[in-house]
């Protein structure tokens, strides 16, 4: 639904996130990281880092495998130490603040996440609710409001009452999503939510995150692995290689050629996205599928033997 | 039934299982009829009714004797160590988030008889020495455990390779401590590893009562919450506002405690904390360490499988320890047929 609004009369929609991400750059952010130092014991993945998270934005972090996109979503998190370096929160260090005060402004979807053996649907998204909830504060009127609302905006309402272990991947990432709204947080981060699901469930779980964007107003921070996604559906894009940041702003003037190649060392073309007017990367052809376009005979006899070769 | 039933009031709300609620009160009625039954019989029988009047102290003073001071702390040891097992056994297979969890397992238990033979063996010592030897070996077990798989946090994962090498190891030492030993402290030793409750009286049971009282609390009513939390993840838990080290620290600190102190009491009774754990489970169907349910249960299973031990062959009393590991391998021969017919295995 949000693509389709963005459709509609391509030259004048152009215009219209561009001024309102000026305004967002404008204004403030009420999650950044300060030069940090990222890394696991012996291994440092990223140095130096500085990102400011615009407030209101739908922010996706791209970047090629192992360049530490992941590892700075767990840092702003609180996820993850830095060894260096403050991530601040409403201005002050995230490690300072206490875990309920963080629990209650920021969310984080991981990619470890596991549901327990033979839990509901509405069971696991009511589990968001615990930083809102004590011993003696267990299901206010508010918490089961909030599921109930979680519920019926990533569409699992009807499956309240299932088992998280018989769905499908796709209602599965939404039941997670789910959970993470019922947090009821402004910031909300996502550590790669579309790994593993179809194209299909992809889509849907995107439209499902600019609606939560655009409707809600929350703050949202993703890591993407598809560029095209990316640039379809971010409002502020930060590209990431080798733990700095490449690039950082509107994917529109970011996703440049020069920039995949940097980014991802693979040579392009980008289009406009026929649909949406973002940018568009199509990957060059390999020697193989350039020979394949020649007329018979010229190219043909190396085509098979290279495909067994590579 | 509906699966969860709120209560509210002004300020404060509740949410209850009423499945597991029901489980818990079952196992628990269940302990009790049979803690009476068990100790009605005897060489001097007893009615129901008579054990009740003698347990309130509207009985005679012979009766009051006999139940207070010579039945009553062997039941009473049934049912706490039952309980103190089981609790244990459901925070490890929470933490560690695998079924298999329990103090068997993961070392303490073996830590807890190294304690205990040494005490026998070594220094000769009596009951309260080899109770001290228990706990500390439990204990010491613990700390080991805890510091070799601490790197950056506790995770479940290296819990388990640290817990199961140190078992092995500490397994290998109660051996050669057997061997060591005189005839006599050997057979000994041998009826203390297969653990029992035959004699406890009073000062073997107070101090298990202490712990129990001190650690019960502070597991179901401090750590279940974010024990549910931590079942979903590291990392999710702490997103939710878990504080993670301080929760893992406490559970696995009162759980290493209840399983030395019980050790203490009883030996190493065999499989009552891997059992009870997962049985709560499958009656409560609820996701969770089902920490109440399990400890009402541990407690209905000891005291049984002691009321079993006394009576199954005539004039010959059984040690809990046999029942229980006999109960146990029932047990997982009828999971692994269940499993079998879903073709989960």
């Amino acid at each position: 639904m949000a693509a389709q609004h963005r459709t509609k009369g391509e030259p004048a929609v152009t215009s219209a996130p561009l001024t309102r991400d000026t305004e967002i750059t404008g204004t403030t952010s009420r999650l950044s990281g300060m030069s940090l130092t990222l890394g696991y014991q012996r291994r440092i993945v990223a140095e130096g880092l500085t990102v400011s998270i615009p407030d209101q934005s739908f922010t996706v972090i791209i970047g090629p495998n192992a360049c530490g996109k992941s590892t700075l979503l767990r840092a702003l998190a609180r996820a993850l130490r830095p060894s260096s370096g403050t991530v601040l929160l409403d201005g002050r260090d995230i490690h300072e603040l206490p875990a309920r005060t963080v629990a209650r402004t920021l969310g984080l979807l991981p990619q470890s996440a596991i549901a327990p053996d033979g839990i509901t649907v509405a069971d696991l998204v009511a589990r968001g609710r615990y930083p809102h909830q004590g011993l003696l504060r267990q299901w206010s009127a508010e918490d089961e409001r909030v599921v109930r609302e979680a519920m019926e905006a990533t569409g699992v309402a009807e499956l309240a009452d299932a088992y998280v272990d018989e769905l499908s991947g796709g209602q599965r990432q939404r039941v997670w999503i789910a959970m993470a709204l019922a947090q009821q947080t402004p910031l909300l981060l996502l550590d790669e939510p579309t790994t593993y699901l179809d194209i299909a469930h992809q889509i849907e779980v995107l439209e499902l995150c600019a609606r939560l964007h655009e409707e809600q107003g929350r703050t949202l921070v993703a890591v993407l692995h598809d560029l095209n996604q990316a640039a379809r559906y971010a409002t502020h894009l930060i590209a990431m290689r080798d733990g700095t940041v490449v690039a950082e702003g509107d994917p529109r003037t970011v996703v440049t050629e020069e920039l995949v190649e940097r980014v991802f060392g693979i040579r392009c073309r980008v289009l406009d996205d026929p649909e949406t007017g973002t940018p568009l990367v199509i990957p060059a052809a390999g020697r193989r599928h350039r020979a394949a376009r020649q007329p018979a005979g010229v190219g043909a006899g190396g085509t098979g033997r290279e495909s067994t070769v590579d | 039934m509906k699966t969860t039933v709120v209560l509210r009031g002004g300020g404060w709300s509740l949410r209850i299982r009423p499945r597991a609620v029901a489980v818990g009160g079952a196992c628990a009625l269940v302990a009790f009829a049979i803690a009476v039954l068990s100790i009605g019989t005897g060489d001097y029988p007893m009615t129901p009714a008579e054990v009740l009047r003698a347990l309130t102290g509207s009985a005679p003073a012979t009766d009051t004797f006999i139940v207070r001071e010579l039945r009553l702390p062997r039941v009473a040891a049934a049912l706490l160590v039952g309980a103190a097992l089981a609790l244990s056994g459901a925070v490890f297979q929470s933490l560690i988030r695998n079924p298999l969890g329990s103090p068997d397992l993961l070392g303490f238990t073996q830590g807890a008889s190294t304690g205990a033979l040494v005490m026998i063996v070594l220094v000769g010592g009596q009951t309260a020495a080899v109770a001290a030897g228990a706990v500390v070996g439990g204990l010491a077990t613990g700390v080991l455990i805890y510091l070799l798989a601490w790197r950056h946090g506790l995770h479940g994962y290296r819990l388990v390779l640290v817990g199961i090498g140190v078992a092995a190891v500490l397994a290998g030492l109660n051996g050669y401590l057997i061997t060591r030993a005189q005839i006599i402290e050997a057979a000994r030793a041998m009826l203390w590893l297969t653990g029992s409750v035959d004699g406890r009286g009073w000062e073997d049971v107070i101090p298990l009562l202490i712990v129990l009282a001190v650690a019960a609390p502070v597991l179901l009513l401090g750590c279940a919450r974010p024990l549910h939390m931590l079942e979903m993840g590291d990392e999710l838990a702490g997103g939710l506002g878990v504080r993670r080290e301080l929760v893992r620290f406490t559970a696995l600190g009162a759980a290493v405690l209840l399983s030395a102190v019980s050790a203490a009491t009883a030996g190493p009774v065999s499989f009552v904390a891997l059992i009870s754990p997962q049985v709560a489970r499958r009656l409560t169907r609820a996701p969770g360490p089902n920490l109440l349910p399990a400890l009402c249960l541990g407690a209905a299973l000891l005291v049984a499988a002691d009321f079993v031990g006394q009576r199954l062959i005539p004039d010959r009393l059984l040690p809990v320890g046999v029942v229980t590991g006999a109960l146990g391998g029932i047990y997982l021969t009828w999971l692994l047929s269940t499993e079998r017919k879903a073709n989960r295995l």
